[in-house]
């Protein structure tokens, strides 16, 4: 409330425009409910029915990615001083969620983009955010997030690639592993060491590199047991030459940079999940009514019900705990251990409202005529990617407990 | 030239309908602009792209809530909206016409392009019947707006006129993101009845609402005598 007053009184426009705001977390105001109809309309039209599509084929979705982009629903945090809309994280949460519920490969492909562009806009000076961000509004071009290594995912405190100093520049050397529009991307956000002696907290920094630089070379797209039509490789950077004013902040803090970013990404994430959960769910009910066994719709048998009323559940309570964190982030909160909850409550539920749909569905479950063996197969990722089910509960545990010893409970 | 778009909130189009007691249960349904006031709005929206036009005004007759496709007519591009507040009145043509014919007379638009009919009560009347109060030419059905041609019968008017757009007429537009945004500063003027001092009441009283029949299983014949005999039986065939 106070906060909301706060806004109105100064009357700054740009503010008010930067996010859409609104004091009452379980409401969303008139914008939000606008932009949440855009996106579900567009999922409707462009991504659900052509879905399947891309998961047989992996076919990039160049064209769906274009037309998202036209509208508005790609980079929407890149703020407006560089041609976006700078929308807040519950506004992205709620698009997210709904291309998510079309199809979570089509809709990884466009997060990415975020991905990668949150460090950028995290701590990038304004002329490289003038270049790197500005183009991503100008013309429908493709990002990436480069930090996994295939010896370091989880501990990304051992990851190898490393960045040597050579006069104004930087020569950039390793393999980097699962990046999403890897193949796709104009530029990239490079996580790499630049100081082999020191702690986790000031080896790494962060630097954009492009795409077309010299010495990167992009493996074979893989074949991944679900959101097959994103685009996944290998990179791997032999003596990639990075001038030094493509370094984002200071050497050294690139590890804040990286884990700055998942205050934003890991909330939008979780809201993927939610939309991959909810799918599920609906069309688990829509089945479930319709479909007879003993002489009445299966939705009839407790057995099916209470699974579908598990399923709702799931839905809620995950999609509670990312609007939450979405609006402490929005609200200038510290988020991290909300993110966490969510991220790991948001992809475990999506997982097993997918299996459960599959069961609901029965022998027609496990066929690719019905669309949800796709979701249990999209799913199992979310568990994995944006810190894996683990890390988060590492990320939480210590931070209860960090509390609780100094008296905070 | 400037361009008065009327559009109506109505229950969206994929809603399953329900009958209870007598009337359409429209309670939690979920409701969105006319797919023909769409339509009348993207007619619009190509004519101001193409120079033909310089302003659009939305204008929507109903409660509070008419305020909803309000936003969305500035956010794909109108200009201005104005809202005739009839707060929980029903909407019936011959009133809906004779508010936009004081909001006409108001505002001076050269055009107004309708959508043909909404889709809750089928009407297909308040074009015609403003048409007729404004005693202005009326192009109905419109599939193709051409320096004023329209439909498959080639009309030519002059403007002051009214156009009601058909299915055919164009393929609506997305509210794009920033558009939305932008909406945001441009105002919707709110009036009333009262301050356009028009005086309706209306005399239409809705009597009951029906589902149509539900369909009843059919039967399997084994030979065409049997055929016969049936219809005979059900007195379809003499």
């Amino acid at each position: 409330m106070v906060i909301s007053c706060w806004v109105i009184l100064l009357g700054d426009s740009d503010l008010t425009s930067q996010f859409f705001f609104q004091s009452d977390l379980f409401s969303l105001s008139p914008e939000q409910l606008e932009l949440q109809e855009l996106a579900k309309s567009f999922t409707a039209k462009e991504i659900t029915p052509n879905a399947a599509h891309h998961d047989r084929t992996g076919e990039y979705p160049t064209e769906i990615l274009k037309k998202a982009w036209e509208v508005g629903l790609l980079n929407t945090h890149v703020p407006e001083a560089y041609g976006g809309l700078g929308l807040g994280v519950l506004d992205c949460s709620l698009i997210s969620e709904e291309m998510a519920y079309g199809c979570s490969g089509i809709q990884t492909a466009a997060e990415a983009n975020g991905l990668a562009e949150a460090p950028v806009i995290i701590g990038a000076s304004d002329a490289l955010k003038k270049k790197y961000l500005g183009r991503m509004t100008e013309e429908p071009l493709m990002c990436a997030y480069c930090v996994t290594e295939p010896i370091a995912g989880s501990d990304v405190a051992g990851i190898a690639t490393k960045a040597v100093k050579k006069g104004n520049s930087w020569s950039i050397t390793g393999n980097k592993m699962w990046i999403t529009n890897g193949g796709k991307a104009n530029w990239y956000f490079v996580l790499a060491k630049t100081d082999p002696n020191a702690n986790a907290g000031k080896a790494f920094t962060g630097f954009i590199v492009d795409g077309n630089a010299p010495g990167i070379t992009v493996g074979k797209k893989e074949l991944n047991m679900g959101q097959r039509c994103s685009d996944t490789r290998g990179i791997s950077f032999e003596d990639v030459e990075v001038s030094d004013e493509n370094r984002i902040g200071d050497v050294g803090k690139g590890f804040q940079l990286a884990m700055g970013a998942f205050d934003t990404t890991r909330p939008l994430v979780a809201s993927a999940a939610v939309g991959v959960a909810r799918r599920a769910y609906e069309e688990a009910l829509k089945y479930a009514i319709e479909r007879k066994t003993m002489g009445k719709a299966i939705a009839e048998h407790q057995a099916i019900s209470f699974m579908l009323a598990d399923m709702a559940m799931g839905v809620e309570a995950a999609r509670g705990l990312v609007w939450k964190t979405s609006w402490q982030r929005d609200n200038g909160e510290r988020n991290t251990l909300l993110a966490s909850m969510a991220k790991a409550v948001a992809s475990e539920v999506a997982n097993k409202n997918a299996a459960d749909a599959v069961q609901i569905f029965g022998g027609n479950g496990f066929n690719s005529e019905y669309p949800v063996e796709k979701l249990m197969r999209d799913a199992k990722i979310f568990m994995i990617y944006e810190g894996t089910s683990q890390i988060q509960r590492l990320i939480i545990s210590r931070s209860l407990i960090d509390a609780a010893k100094k008296g905070n409970f | 030239m400037g361009i008065l778009v009327p559009i109506k909130r109505v229950v969206d189009y994929a809603v399953k309908i329900r009958v209870a007691n007598g009337r359409v249960d429209t309670a939690a349904a979920k409701h969105s602009m006319n797919p023909f006031c769409e339509i009348a709005v993207e007619a619009a929206l190509r004519l101001k792209e193409a120079r033909a036009a310089n302003q659009i005004v939305a204008v929507s007759v109903g409660g509070a809530k008419a305020v909803e496709v309000l936003r969305t007519a500035l956010a794909l591009g109108a200009d201005k909206a104005v809202h005739v507040d009839t707060g929980d009145a029903e909407s019936v043509p011959l009133g809906v016409a004779k508010y936009l014919k004081a909001i006409v007379d108001k505002e001076k638009p050269d055009l107004v392009i309708l959508g043909k009919q909404a889709i809750d009560d089928d009407a297909n009347q308040t074009g015609q019947m403003l048409a007729g109060l404004l005693d202005w030419p009326q192009a109905t059905f419109a599939s193709k707006i051409d320096k004023l041609m329209a439909g498959l019968e080639t009309i030519k008017m002059q403007t002051p006129a009214i156009i009601t757009a058909d299915l055919r007429l164009n393929e609506p537009r997305y509210a794009t993101l920033p558009n939305i945004m932008k909406a945001k500063k441009k105002p919707i003027e709110k009036t009333s009845p009262k301050e356009l001092g028009v005086d309706f009441t209306g005399k239409l009283v809705t009597l009951t609402v029906e589902e149509p029949a539900k369909r009843a299983g059919g039967v399997k014949v084994e030979s065409v005598d049997e055929l016969i005999s049936k219809l005979k039986e059900k007195g379809v065939i003499a």
